[in-house]
């Protein structure tokens, strides 16, 4: 017999407001609702539920909340029932556990502990609503040598750059681990707003090349849907080395979620899970990585800036620096707090290091060494407002990358249950009486104000510490002073304490 | 109490600037003058000059001149001198008592050339191998700051208001070109002399008002080329990133004005084709460099002179022209102090620059 493992949420019904319409039944794709025909009354089934909020918003009478169960065990500090349940499972099982979304620990946020300054007296703070406040950015390499035409004016030599309207972009996020929907909103979106969205590992479905001129390929170890029209399709490609949720593993696609025209964009089996395998076999140091880097700038005909992604892991300073001189034009690092659409629960926990301290050192290193123009620095994991955001860039970085903020923008409640198949907000699901669940033209519409408010926000900050465009924003580490902190966090922050 | 260079001071101030441009040297008497009238904007803790033609003698020599705590750091620096440059003059700089100066260090002048044999050694071009060394002293020798290195001009400086430092300096016993003057008013400050300006470097010299917000981010940029912010003043990144963009990336005074204080993306978008691309590629290529946040300059050099305001003109700053003359002040009254008959003054645009040189 399985050890007994307690349902970790309650359905919670009003029986007074519960008017038995049956639209939580129809609505959880989990099954944890149900109708007993006989005595006319609704039930639940607590073991099946994930705490999606999709019945709770639904419900036309309001009769609905879930709670965490108060159900417990012995009480110590050690073992607490999580610990202890996630145990019983894989006495049961064998299994690894698994899991979606970023890692949920209470570890520290350096984010939360970083203030921002604002102009007094000595210099004005700017009006953002009277003045131009300028968030245009290029993305791509800056360090070529001046060169003039015959006539002495400057010549334009820089090569391909992306340019983004606002220093953010909507990371990699494959066709497969997300929805058709899910991908129609993203790519209208950074269409709309100026900006780009990454089409992750998956391949990029016909139709949506349209959206070539916003759009990042991905190029992962498992090549799926690689080919040359895809690679000309973007407007930059990705390598991506590793993601912040599970550095040193490959992307796993379910079989269940790996079906029709998912199947047919990756170039795989339907109903195959589609694993990339966890290196680049064609990478095993960072000589290989050069040559990958070169093959993509030659098979695009050096129109495309060249990303490569990497995640935050102990080193990360020295790889960036060995990325920075492997020809990449950007490189975008994934903290530890980064989302996912699966992986192996103990690594999304356990491994890699917090962006800021990653993104500060890689900046840092990359100026001791005078390579920093050689690249330009995107960041992501776990970007989660428009602080983040202004931090991150005035801790060095050129622009962010947000993924779990977006999906949250099209109805994501955060339940992180990615790898069931059984999303039921349209995201995270290739089940189509799901999927259309997310109307792509309103999850577009979420995104771009989300953008849009963060991007009033920036400009907001900025004027207040008198800056009116962002290239004088980014390293700008003055502008950052921290709480709470050791002296070694402060130093590899490169920041003053508040105070100083 | 830490020295400026180990804290950022922030400061507020008056400048001032007269040329000839035919050439011809004026004593340094009327830069006084005009600097003094804006005596309010100052508050006595930093005052300095910087002439242009001012060793005719000796044009051809890089002029040092050096604070110096005691004679152990002279000493120190003098050897330091001596086995990289010929020196073919030296001496103590002729200054007279002022009641308000006080406590002045050793000031010293010296006109150097680089010793053949350790230039080539270097593998740098005389100015990288000069420059390299002014910036080693500051940075590495205790008690020794080197406050002026170009050649056929000079920078005097002091804590004190401006006015005083020129007649400390006797500045009427030189005669220039060119000359620029610089008035204080400093937040809190240890009235530490190297702190003053203008801030020099080789034949470049600036003096500044304002306080850019965008300080760290040039300063980060440029010290990857080398540029240590010993000072951690605004008007040492300004020189800083003068020297990067025209001496070291051979671009134009006005190319670098327009990577300095570009234009915002709203106005680059009307422009004809040509200068779209013009400033795109500037904000492309050179971005870490725009300066935001108030700041007016005159930035002197052999030959000339640049006037240079922000992109959204937060900071005062007047010009004049007069027969053979230029000025430009912080306020008008300091140009007419020197040049009362003056008729044409105007204001130059946000992130304009206005540059003379000589006929
Ligand atoms: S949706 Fe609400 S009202 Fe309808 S059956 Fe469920 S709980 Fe009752
Ligand atoms: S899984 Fe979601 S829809 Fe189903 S009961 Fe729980 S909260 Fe409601
Ligand atoms: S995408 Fe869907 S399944 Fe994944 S966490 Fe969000 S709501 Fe849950």
């Amino acid at each position: 017999m399985d050890l007994y493992v307690h349902p970790r949420f309650e359905v919670l019904r009003s029986e007074k407001k519960c008017i038995c319409c049956r639209v939580c039944e129809r609505q959880c794709a989990n099954g944890a609702h149900g109708y007993d025909e006989s005595a006319g009354t609704m039930e639940s089934y607590d073991e099946k539920c994930v705490n999606c909020h999709r019945c709770v918003a639904l419900c036309p009478t309001k009769a609905l909340k879930i709670a965490e169960t108060s159900h417990s065990f012995r009480q110590n500090a050690n073992w607490s029932g999580h610990t202890i349940q996630e145990l019983y499972l894989q006495a049961n099982t064998g299994g690894v556990l698994l899991s979606s979304m970023g890692n949920p620990r209470p570890l520290p946020s350096y984010f939360d502990r970083i203030l921002l300054n604002a102009s007094q007296v000595t210099n004005p703070s700017i009006d953002p609503l009277r003045e131009p406040m300028e968030t245009r950015t290029f993305l791509g390499k800056k360090n070529q040598t001046v060169t003039r035409d015959t006539r002495g004016r400057l010549k334009d030599n820089m090569g391909a750059q992306l340019e983004l309207r606002a220093p953010i972009m909507f990371s990699a996020m494959s066709l497969g681990s997300i929805s058709y929907n899910a991908h129609a909103s993203l790519a209208n979106a950074a269409r709309e707003l100026g900006i780009f969205y990454n089409c992750g590992e998956g391949g990029l479905h016909k139709d949506f090349y349209k959206y070539g001129p916003n759009t990042i390929v991905q190029v992962a170890s498992g090549r799926f849907g690689v080919h040359q029209p895809y690679l000309m399709a973007g407007a930059a490609v990705e390598i991506k080395m590793g993601q912040g949720a599970k550095p040193g593993i490959g992307g796993h696609l379910p079989g269940h979620k790996n079906m029709g025209q998912i199947a047919a964009t990756r170039m795989t089996p339907e109903g195959s899970d589609a694993i990339s395998p966890a290196p680049h076999h064609d990478i095993y140091s960072i000589e290989d990585l050069r040559q990958l880097v070169y093959s993509l700038k030659e098979a695009t005909g050096n129109t495309k800036p060249i990303i490569v992604k990497i995640a935050a892991v102990h080193n990360v300073a020295a790889i960036a620096s060995g990325v920075a001189r492997s020809g990449a034009d950007i490189i975008a690092i994934d903290g530890f707090r980064g989302g996912t659409g699966a992986a192996p629960t103990r690594i999304r926990d356990n491994v890699g290091i917090p962006i800021e301290l990653a993104l500060a050192s890689v900046d840092q290193k990359l100026r001791d060494e005078g390579i920093r123009s050689d690249v330009s620095l995107v960041v992501g994991g776990s970007i989660r407002s428009s602080t983040d955001w202004v931090k991150a860039i005035a801790l060095g970085a050129d622009a962010c990358y947000i993924a779990t903020g977006a999906l949250l923008a099209l109805g994501c409640h955060l339940c992180r249950s990615c790898h069931t198949n059984l999303c039921n907000w349209g995201i995270a699901t290739q089940r189509p009486d799901l999927v259309r669940r997310l109307n792509p033209e309103i999850g577009a519409e979420h995104l771009v104000n989300l953008i849009k408010a963060w991007q009033h926000e920036l400009r907001e900050i900025m004027g207040g510490m008198g800056i009116n465009s962002v290239e004088a924003l980014r390293g700008n580490r003055l502008m950052l002073r921290g709480v709470g902190m050791t002296r070694e966090e402060l130093d590899i922050l490169g920041i003053k304490h508040a105070g100083l | 109490m830490l020295k400026e260079g180990q804290v950022r001071i922030p400061s507020g101030c008056a400048i001032a600037g007269v040329f000839s441009r035919s050439g011809e040297r004026m004593p340094g008497g009327d830069i006084i003058r005009s600097i003094e009238v804006m005596h309010d904007r100052s508050n006595g803790l930093g005052g300095g000059f910087a002439g242009y033609g001012i060793y005719p003698e000796f044009p051809d020599y890089y002029a040092f001149h050096l604070f110096y705590d005691d004679p152990v750091c002279q000493r120190n620096c003098e050897n330091y001198l001596e086995r990289r440059f010929s020196i073919i003059s030296f001496g103590e700089i002729p200054t007279t008592k002022v009641p308000s100066i006080m406590d002045e260090p050793l000031i010293y002048r010296y006109f150097l050339l680089p010793l053949p044999d350790k230039l080539r050694a270097s593998q740098r071009s005389v100015e990288e191998y000069v420059s390299h060394c002014a910036l080693s002293i500051n940075e590495k020798i205790d008690g020794a700051f080197v406050f002026s290195s170009g050649k056929n001009m000079g920078v005097f400086k002091a804590s004190g208001f401006p006015e005083d430092v020129g007649r400390f300096y006797r500045l009427d016993t030189y005669a220039g070109y060119s000359w620029t003057a610089h008035g204080r008013y400093p937040t809190n400050t240890p009235g530490w002399w190297g702190g003053a300006h203008p801030f020099g470097l080789l034949d470049l010299s600036v003096v500044h008002n304002g306080e850019i917000s965008s300080y760290d981010a040039n300063r980060r940029f440029l010290e990857m080329f080398g540029y240590k912010h010993s000072l951690q003043t605004d008007t040492e990144a300004i020189t800083y990133i003068v020297d990067y963009l025209h001496r070291k990336m051979g671009l134009s005074l006005q190319e670098t004005a327009d990577v300095m204080a570009a234009p915002f993306w709203v106005s680059i978008k009307n422009l004809p084709a040509d200068q779209r691309e013009y400033y795109t590629y500037l904000r492309k290529r050179f971005g870490s460099l725009l300066v935001t946040g108030p700041f007016s300059i005159i930035l002197g050099y052999a030959g000339g002179m640049m006037i240079l305001g922000d992109r959204l003109k937060l900071r005062s700053m007047v010009c004049g022209d007069h027969g053979d003359r230029f000025y430009a002040a912080s306020e008008e009254c300091a140009i007419r102090a020197i040049c009362p008959e003056i008729e044409d003054v105007w204001s130059p645009d946000a992130g304009q620059p206005v540059i003379v040189e000589l006929a």
